[in-house]
């Protein structure tokens, strides 16, 4: 009962401001056009159209058509399922890894610290795109693969800020009261220390998804995401930069949608780390 | 205004807003003070004794608000409040005239100027000196509350000073713009008892004298019958009671008053007192009633208390005013009825001759890495021959000031250390060098009851399950039903309602807490509870109810404590021997009895000489022992005795070698050479 009431209040607080609500309604749309794509694109994604390729925006189609006649429109509402799917994926990938190795490291301490840390620094100093590029072309691209390099390419942040709020918590009475009461060391952590470390990790996650989103569309349109011919806004935006000419609006709205979803994102994530945070509340 | 005082608080009203209401945190107040005056303002956390200081100075910021009363200074007819709280006016009073310390030494001043910058500053702001005659006066003050070597300090950052020695520069630096008026808030409480009472020391001469007055603002009644002339007695939000400090001890007008005195445990109590617990808690601000605030905690209430408005001040006799409706008679009808009631004599635990705990020779050394190649500089000698034993059904008190070794040593039984060297024989089986797979059976033998009931609980765990927990752990229970029924039955052991166990610890109060804590402890049936200070994170009124009912548990379980505390009236209140600890060794174990009235090692006499008791005519048949210095740290401690450098009785081979241990007799062990 308490629960409930605490969510209610969650919401309340983060939907206090209108900006988060516009953000939350955009992102919304995005979901459900991922969700119910077959029923909302006019056309079939991957269906060349020879007889009508590279045309401007009409009643027929509302944002033209691409090179091999397919209906932009309907493209861009199939690559929302590519980005959110990857976006989301390999924030759990990152999530759940970087969690995990974090609460070791801090929890142990030691020599095992030093490794995870020291192999966690290795892995920040690469850029991102770079590390992913490097990893697509070892295991090769796909939704799958791109969900899982993403996220290993993330994760060095959550294995810091998760190692930093075990070596905060560790320091808690409860903690050694919970091991003075005989709890084994896995049950400490995943009992005791990790629900209580849990909040930073979800504002992170939900801010990560934005900038996830971005370096998948980074890589297809190196070439190095998605294959075609899903689409995927990335890919887009690369395919489409050649007709500019001809269909201009080809190019320009994946990426018009590219930078909505993740400024949509990444604002609701802020709003709900401001929700999170009593001291940006001014309650405590 | 029939007399004029020096400083006068009339009729103060202080609100503050919470989730769009606004309560009262203190109303109706009024307090004065003459010239070189030392008044007490005493009452629980929540009885608005701070607020009503810092109204006065207009320091209460959003969301409180002063909405009413009038504050006078010097005799002077105008209201201070009629200031705004940044006029040229205020700001004059606050800080100069009237200046003000506070409790945490470690914040109030700035890190990353030095010291003697920051008294100098306050010199010129107020007392708008040259800057060099302002340096000289901020030495004078560094001098006076006893710094030495004040002149090289004066160029210090405050880390470089311990916690006693910063609150000293506070005192420098309130008492360095010639204030008349000094409110000391809580200004000792952080402290160890010995700095406590050379601190409290300090000020009262520097008062006397200056002819400054002091207004000691705490919740430790020994304090103010030690050291005030003037107490105001406060009880949610207003004041119950006020006289001189002789007549409130002796002759307590007010039920609160009485019932805390009664509710305290005192230095110089008889082991077989029993402490009166204070039922109930105090009432939170927002819903305060009505009627009297103390009517629901009440032994004396009747029925028109209820029914009528709460009480206001009235003198009984000469400047002793009471804020209660009863009438003498009444009060005295009731006293009787009172003091009637058979009470509940605490049953003692009966002391087997099995020994629980045999430790012998325990040490711990924690040492210091410097640099990347974590070069092995030092050591931190945290305990050294530790040696000592704890019979079945005993309460063994260990006391000492921080930094003596106390929570090491409890953590070295415990095993969340392990020690250097040295046995630790727990019912008989040395558990000193077993890893956690050894310790494991023995962690439901033994467990543990921490001073910070807000820090020691899970707050994402419901009070089931954290006093469930154990049972879980070591399959003490078979079924679900089983479960249920243990965790109801532990949870009124001590006297929490098991409909109450679905919440989480915010939803509890401070003294429900530690109640969950100790039903934590006592989940898988132990035979020792380690219990470190679990009552000084409460309320006075609270403490006594967590005595009894460790008390009451121990005789009817059959436990075996360690008592952990720097309370030294509290620890011979439940003990039955006390082991006395300084900079990592014993210097003093003896029975409870024994070691007050026969107190041999001169640490312990200094020690016990600092605490204050609750009685001001106690208070000056009382034999003063002076100390000197502060404790050293444990990276350079003197060779030889530790306590060598501050010991007045101290001799060449006190410097050279440690004395050890030694039985004088009675089961009184003592390490000092005097008794060789």
């Amino acid at each position: 009962m308490k629960d409930t009431k605490n969510i209610k209040k969650f919401f309340k607080t983060v939907f206090a401001r209108k900006v988060t609500i516009i953000n939350a309604i955009i992102v919304l749309l995005f979901i459900f056009l991922a969700l119910f794509a077959p029923f909302v694109a006019p056309y079939d994604p991957d269906k060349p159209d020879f007889a009508a390729f590279l045309q401007m925006p009409s009643t027929a189609h509302f944002l033209g058509t691409d090179n091999f006649g397919r209906d932009v429109l309907s493209r861009i509402i199939y690559g929302t399922r590519v980005s959110l799917i990857i976006g989301v994926l390999a924030v759990v990938v990152a999530c759940a890894i970087g969690t995990v190795l974090g609460m070791i490291a801090g929890y142990f301490g030691g020599w095992i610290d030093d490794l995870i840390t020291r192999l966690m620094e290795a892995v920040r100093a690469v850029p991102q795109i770079i590390l992913a590029m490097a990893l697509t072309a070892v295991f090769g691209s796909g939704i799958k693969n791109l969900a899982i390099i993403l996220g290993i390419s993330s994760m060095a942040g959550y294995v810091r800020m998760m190692r930093g709020q075990v070596l905060t918590i560790k320091q808690a009475d409860y903690i050694m009261a919970g091991k003075l009461q005989g709890n084994k060391d896995f049950r400490l952590m995943f009992r005791h220390i990790l629900p209580n470390s849990i909040s930073p990790i979800i504002v992170m996650m939900t801010q990560q998804v934005g900038s996830t989103i971005l370096a998948e569309a980074g890589l297809s349109f190196l070439g190095l995401g998605i294959s075609a011919p899903t689409a995927s806004w990335g890919s887009m935006v690369s395919e489409g930069r050649n007709y500019l000419m001809d269909n201009p609006v080809f190019a320009l709205i994946p990426g018009v949608c590219v930078a909505i979803l993740v400024i949509s994102l990444n604002m609701l994530g802020d709003g709900v780390r401001d929700a999170l945070d009593p001291r940006l509340r001014g309650e405590a | 205004m029939a007399e004029k005082h020096l400083y006068e608080i009339k009729n103060i009203e202080t609100s503050f807003r919470t989730d769009g209401k606004m309560f009262k945190a203190v109303e109706d107040v009024s307090v004065y003070l003459n010239p070189g005056e030392i008044i007490g303002i005493v009452g629980e956390s929540g009885s608005g004794k701070s607020v009503t200081m810092m109204s006065a100075l207009q320091l209460i910021q959003e969301p409180g608000k002063v909405t009413g009363g009038e504050v006078y200074l010097d005799g002077s007819d105008k209201n201070m409040l009629s200031y705004g709280p940044n006029s040229a006016e205020v700001r004059k009073m606050r800080g100069g005239r009237v200046s003000m310390i506070f409790q945490e030494p470690m914040t109030s001043l700035n890190p990353v100027l030095t010291v003697g910058f920051q008294i100098q500053e306050n010199i010129i702001e107020h007392l708008h000196l040259s800057k060099e005659e302002a340096k000289k006066r901020a030495i004078e003050m560094m001098k006076m509350v006893n710094i030495p070597d004040a002149e090289e300090r004066f160029t210090y950052y405050p880390q470089q000073f311990s916690g006693g020695m910063r609150q000293r520069i506070m005192i420098a630096m309130a008492m360095s713009s010639e204030p008349s008026v000094l409110v000391a808030d809580e200004a000792t409480t952080a402290l160890d008892v010995t700095t406590q009472a050379q601190i409290l020391e300090m000020i009262r001469d520097i008062a006397k004298k200056t002819n400054t007055a002091v207004v000691i603002v705490t919740h430790n009644l020994g304090i103010v019958a030690r050291f005030a002339e003037r107490i105001y007695v406060m009880y949610a939000g207003g004041i119950v009671e006020t006289t001189d400090a002789e007549r409130l001890f002796e002759n307590p007008e007010h039920p609160y008053t009485r019932a805390l005195l009664r509710a305290i445990p005192r230095l110089d109590d008889d082991r077989d007192r029993i402490l009166i617990p204070i039922d109930g808690l105090p009432p939170n601000p927002a819903l305060r009633p009505e009627y009297c605030p103390f009517y629901d905690r009440c032994e004396y209430h009747m029925d028109k208390c209820k029914s009528q408005k709460k009480p206001v001040l009235k003198e009984l006799e000469k400047d002793h005013f009471c804020a209660c409706h009863l009438t003498e008679a009444e009060k005295a009808l009731k006293k009787a009825e009172i003091e009637a009631k058979p009470v509940k004599k605490a049953e003692r635990a009966v002391i087997g001759d099995e020994i629980c705990l045999d430790v012998k020779d325990v040490k711990k050394y924690f040492p210091i890495y410097k640099g990347m190649m974590r070069k092995h500089i030092g050591d931190v000698k945290a305990i050294e021959d530790i040696s000592f034993r704890v019979r079945k059904g005993e309460t063994l008190g260990i006391v000492g000031e921080s930094g003596c070794g106390k929570t090491t040593l409890a953590r070295c039984i415990m095993r969340v250390y392990q020690p250097d060297s040295g046995e630790i024989n727990f019912n008989g089986v040395d558990i000193a060098k077993f890893n956690d797979k050894q310790m494991y059976p023995y962690r439901k033998q033994m467990a543990m009851i921490f001073q910070d009931p807000f820090s020691s609980l899970d707050p994402r765990q419901t009070a089931e399950s954290i006093v469930g927990e154990s049972l879980l752990i070591h399959k003490l229970v078979k079924t679900r039903e089983e479960y249920e029924k243990k965790v109801d039955e532990l949870l009124r052991m001590v006297d929490l309602d098991p409909s109450m166990k679905n919440r989480v610890p915010h939803e509890f109060s401070g003294g429900q807490r530690q109640r969950i804590g100790i039903a934590r402890a006592l989940s898988s049936n132990p035979d020792l509870i380690i219990c470190d200070e679990p009552i000084s994170a409460l309320d006075v009124s609270i403490q006594a109810q967590i005595i009894n009912l460790l008390e009451e548990l121990q005789a009817k379980l059959g436990l075996t404590y360690l008592f952990i505390a720097h309370d030294l009236a509290v620890v011979k209140h439940i003990s039955d021997r006390i082991l006395v600890m300084y900079l990592g060794r014993i210097v003093e174990i003896a029975e409870c009895e024994e070691l007050y009235s026969n107190t041999l090692h001169p640490y312990t006499r200094v020690l016990l000489g600092a605490v204050p008791v609750a009685d001001p005519k106690v208070e000056k048949t009382r034999e003063r022992v002076e100390i000197r210095g502060e404790v050293p740290s444990l990276t350079n401690r003197p060779a030889g005795c530790p306590f060598s450098d501050r010991c007045n009785c101290v001799t060449d081979r006190c410097r050279k070698e440690v004395p050890k241990l030694k039985d004088v007799g009675n089961g009184h062990e003592v390490a000092c050479f005097l008794y060789e």
